[in-house]
């Protein structure tokens, strides 16, 4: 139930957040386009119900991916794309640096979050990350993975390491090392078997492309290497896929 | 003689009056600075903060509804989740629920022998999904409101928890967004949750069908 509180507690911050921009200040821009098109919705094929001209001034309300809801001086509200937004001016008649994300947003980025999806030792793993880069190339990561195979369930917590070889191309390989825990859990249909805990290292390998806005796709495969308790460690290759978003 | 005295008295006079003037001069030099300038030079630019703008792409909320989960019946579902809009078309969506399982119908006509215990019963579920708004429209609400709206494609992977064990799902469905308001939207989603279960000694896979209604704000 814990987690149902944690999702209403975010709904009263996100209802809080929306009803305190009632009183706030908007920015406002001068059209130098021709005119600008306001569409009834964010998004492709939402009609055009009205247009406004070169010179006159509009609010910009808010943003939802690539739209923003304007109000133009006679109080029509509706959704622009940003592409007629990139050439209006402020009121001290500069160009509007309009707040775009991009490749150099995703060079100087800090945090990152991902999940990742693919297969470990043959069962079907979740991965899911928190990082922080801190420099171009390094970047620190804590894994927390989840394996569900169909003889025992896995769940893995690392720290790693990861040197990013290009940092400015779009798409660059990396290099990883990490060390961490895991746990076994046998699945419960299995007769005489014991959960347990076990140390392990990890070395990988990777891609990273930088896709759009906060996107990023990253594939990459590791060895894991499991300290048991038994006279042999065990060597587990994980391969996956997936997205991440950074801040 | 006449000529000396007179040297003298210029003299004098000269020297006095240098000195006089010197003193007046300084008395003038003091005067300015003390004084303030005349015209005040008003260079001071105003620092102008522009306000920033809401971006608003991240969508939280929560879900109730009906998930028949094979073998155990149809029960009530309630749930939460969280949606990172990527661009006007992909969002990334985080959800989680939880229900209560009911009997098989072997165990209610067997009448004794029970599958699995209370906690097992339980069918909790969380899901990474990458969902696609194929279909943004309208809904006309009599001749003079329109509502946006949005028809979605969306599937993903994920852990469901039932039966004493983890079970890898992989869970696709529609759903439509209706937005009465910029920041409030009403869900209406239909998802298939797939796993394989070998409860019953042979190994099959599991379709657990899911309706649910929800509600998320945008912030």
């Amino acid at each position: 139930m814990r987690w149902v509180l944690l999702v209403l507690t975010l709904c009263q911050f996100a209802i809080a957040g929306n009803a305190a921009g009632a009183e706030r200040q908007y920015r406002e821009v001068t059209i130098a386009d021709p005119f600008i098109e306001l569409h009834t919705g964010p998004g492709r094929g939402y009609p055009i119900f009205f247009v406004a001209e070169r010179g006159e001034d509009v609010e910009l309300l808010m943003r939802r991916t690539e739209w923003f809801k304007v109000r133009v001086a006679r109080g029509e509200e509706g959704w622009v794309h940003f592409e007629q937004l990139t050439t209006t001016l402020n009121p001290d008649g500069e160009p509007f640096d309009l707040p775009a994300l991009g490749f150099s947003d995703y060079a100087a980025r800090k945090w990152e979050v991902g999940a990742l999806y693919g297969d470990f030792g043959g069962a079907n793993v979740i991965g899911m990350y928190g990082s922080r880069t801190v420099t171009p190339n390094l970047s620190g990561e804590i894994w927390v993975s989840q394996a569900l195979g169909r003889f025992s369930d896995n769940t893995l917590v690392t720290v790693d390491i990861v040197h990013l070889m290009y940092p400015d191309w779009r798409a660059s390989p990396y290099f990883t090392l990490g060390a961490g825990v895991i746990k076994t859990v046998p699945k419960a249909t299995l007769v005489a078997t014991i959960d347990r805990t076990d140390t392990l290292a990890l070395v990988g390998a990777g891609v990273r492309v930088y896709l759009t806005r906060r996107f990023v796709f990253r594939g990459e495969y590791k060895t894991h290497v499991v300290f048991t308790s038994r006279d042999d460690n065990e060597e587990v290759q994980e391969w996956k896929a997936g997205f991440s978003f950074f801040f | 003689m006449e000529s000396r005295v007179l040297v003298l008295f210029l003299g004098l006079t000269l020297g006095v009056g240098g000195l006089t003037g010197c003193a007046r001069d300084r008395l003038v030099q003091a005067a300015d600075s003390t004084q303030p300038p005349v015209i005040e030079p008003d260079i001071e630019r105003r620092e102008i903060e522009p306000p920033r703008i809401d971006t608003e792409d991240f969508e939280v909320g929560i879900l109730a509804g009906q998930i028949s989960v094979e073998d155990f019946g149809v029960n009530t579902v309630l749930g939460g989740r969280f949606a990172y809009h990527v661009t006007e078309g992909f969002f990334v969506e985080l959800a989680a629920g939880k229900a209560d399982t009911e009997l098989t119908s072997f165990e209610r006509l067997s009448g004794a022998a029970q599958l699995l215990t209370d906690s097992e019963r339980e069918y909790s579920y969380y899901n990474v999904s990458l969902g696609y708004n194929i279909f943004p429209g309208e809904h006309f609400i009599g001749k003079n409101r329109a509502i946006n709206t949005e028809t979605y494609v969306i599937g993903g992977v994920g852990k469901t928890t039932f039966a004493g064990d983890d079970r890898f799902t992989v869970n696709f469905g529609i759903g439509m967004r209706v937005m009465p308001l910029d920041w409030l939207a009403v869900h209406g989603d239909i998802r298939d949750h797939v796993f394989d279960i070998d409860l019953l000694g042979q190994e099959k896979t599991s379709h657990n069908l899911e309706a649910t209604l929800g509600v998320t704000f945008f912030f």
